[in-house]
């Protein structure tokens, strides 16, 4: 693509993506309805589409306020810092064959730096709100952090040891012959219970946690501030389903279709069923969560990265 | 380990059924729910089957009410009833618990199934005897605290009422 190409492509990539999670709001609410024997927000316009609209009129309008209490630069801060490094991790996605604003040779990397760098957002605002249950929910981020990020990277390198690149095109390219969701099964249920944890969904929202902190680390912030927060949240949850599709469904491959029609359909797929976990599985306990990364997660990746180093020597050596 | 992970996995099914079941969701304004005839609403005062003020500005309600939402004042009519010359009751104080209608003896003051009183401004909340005045009977058609009680009133003398028997004069049964 020429450089003008790319930069038509990236805005519409941005306007597709901040769109896309403006109707997530709504579609989530929705299909969680459904899940619950209930309807959801069905009033405006058809099927209710334009509750969207509604919602954001009413936090475009609302007072955009900073208790005084608050630190203000890094209040204003944070919640930009999360939107931000959640679009830019969206620029290694590639939604094609020729659809992609960047091809860089360590893509993988990139990735999971906007996306760690995301979770500074949670903790500043924590932080610089003044205010106990912000405070609170953001020492849960960081306790979240020290135990997912870890598994996360790990989890991820088997893809890689098999791809033998941290391209996402190669990546994807290489998944011709079969999607990496087999061989790397351990991979992808850590990388997946990784992801939902690194986009602050539930059951892993603990920072959030409405029932007990009654909105941990954004409890101070509304109006268009805490729209960014819920933008950067739905945006990470995009971002992890393309992730997943790239990494372990064969991203834009599939037969028939054009290639981002089946990237589209798979990113959808699993979106549904992280709408799904949030309607089943209750949160747990911020230790029980750390137990289950350092105790039983790790250990899984390890596994997997171990058995996979040998597969791939023993192929290499037959 | 594995025993909370396939009890995990069972839940997901168990809610992924649930795409299948239908709504519970009564889509109120367009789908008026059943209220029972008994449903606390609503309050009214309502006239005897003679067409008459049941109430007798008594003040049990007033009384008997825990948020103290009623205000009247008790009046007497040239035929001897009492009437209240005012009644007032504070809808936005009022919890529809219905004490009110378990106090009061003549049947006057009942709860209706209507719920749907809704203001913008909150002083309209506050309904005067002309709002709470109906013209029938409510839930008790026969009921007239008049023709039961002993209190003379112009057309009813005492001894007069019904299962009453006339006065004896207690001076005239000395020995
Ligand atoms: S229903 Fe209860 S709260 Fe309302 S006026 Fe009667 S006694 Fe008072
Ligand atoms: S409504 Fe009933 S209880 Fe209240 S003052 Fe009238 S007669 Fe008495």
């Amino acid at each position: 693509m020429s450089e003008l190409d790319t930069i038509g492509f990236g805005l519409i990539l941005i306007a597709a993506a901040v769109g896309g999670a403006a109707i997530l709001t709504w579609f989530e609410r929705r299909l969680l309805g459904v899940w619950q024997d209930r309807y959801g927000p069905n009033r405006l316009g058809p099927f209710g589409a334009l509750q969207v609209m509604a919602d954001m009129i009413k936090l475009l309008t609302k007072h955009d306020w900073v208790p005084p209490f608050a630190d203000r630069a890094v209040f204003v801060f944070a919640p930009t810092a999360i939107v931000v490094a959640m679009l830019l991790g969206f620029a290694v996605v590639p939604f094609g064959p020729e659809l992609y604003i960047l091809d860089l040779n360590i893509g993988l990397l990139f990735f999971l730096g906007m996306t760690s760098l995301a979770v500074y957002s949670v903790l500043l605002a924590g932080l610089a709100s003044n205010n106990k249950y912000a405070l609170l929910g953001g020492l849960r981020s960081a306790a979240q952090m020290v135990s997912y990020e870890v598994f996360m990277g790990l989890s991820l390198m088997g893809v890689v040891m098999l791809t033998g690149s941290f391209s996402l095109r190669a990546i994807v390219e290489a998944q011709r012959d079969l999607w990496y969701c087999i061989p790397q099964f351990l991979g992808l249920f850590t990388f997946l219970i990784a992801g939902i944890a690194e986009s602050h969904r539930l059951p892993f929202d603990l920072p959030e946690a409405e029932h007990e902190l009654t909105a941990g680390f954004h409890t101070e912030y509304g109006g268009m501030k805490f729209a960014m927060f819920m933008l950067g949240e739905y945006l990470g949850l995009l971002l992890i389903s393309c992730m997943i599709t790239t990494l372990f469904f064969g991203g834009w491959l599939g037969p028939w279709l054009p290639p981002i029609v089946w990237f589209s359909i798979k990113v959808f797929a699993l979106i549904c069923f992280f709408i799904l976990l949030r309607a089943a599985i209750p949160r747990p306990r911020y230790d029980q969560l750390m137990a289950l990364g350092w105790k039983v997660m790790l250990p899984l990746t390890l596994l997997n990265l171990l058995l996979t180093g040998v597969i791939a020597l023993l192929l290499e050596g037959a | 380990m594995l025993k909370s992970l396939t009890s995990q996995l069972r839940t997901i099914w168990t809610i992924l059924q649930h795409s299948f079941t239908k709504a519970e969701t009564v889509q109120y304004p367009e789908q008026m729910p059943y209220l029972a005839p008994r449903y606390r609403g609503r309050i009214v005062l309502t006239n005897d089957p003679d067409g008459q003020e049941r109430c007798v500005a008594c003040n049990l309600c007033a009384v008997a009410c825990p948020v103290d939402c009623i205000a009247l004042q008790q009046g007497v009519k040239e035929d001897g009833r009492w009437y209240p010359e005012f009644f007032r009751i504070n809808f936005s104080r009022c919890i529809m618990c219905g004490m009110c209608e378990e106090a009061c003896p003549t049947n006057a003051i009942q709860l209706t199934p209507d719920f749907e009183m809704c203001e913008y401004d909150r002083s309209n909340m506050v309904y005067e005897k002309e709002h709470l005045q109906i013209a029938g009977t409510g839930k008790y058609h026969d009921y007239n605290f008049y023709r039961v009680s002993g209190l003379a009133i112009a057309g009813k003398d005492k001894g007069q009422a019904q299962h009453e028997a006339p006065p004896i004069d207690v001076k005239s049964l000395l020995p």
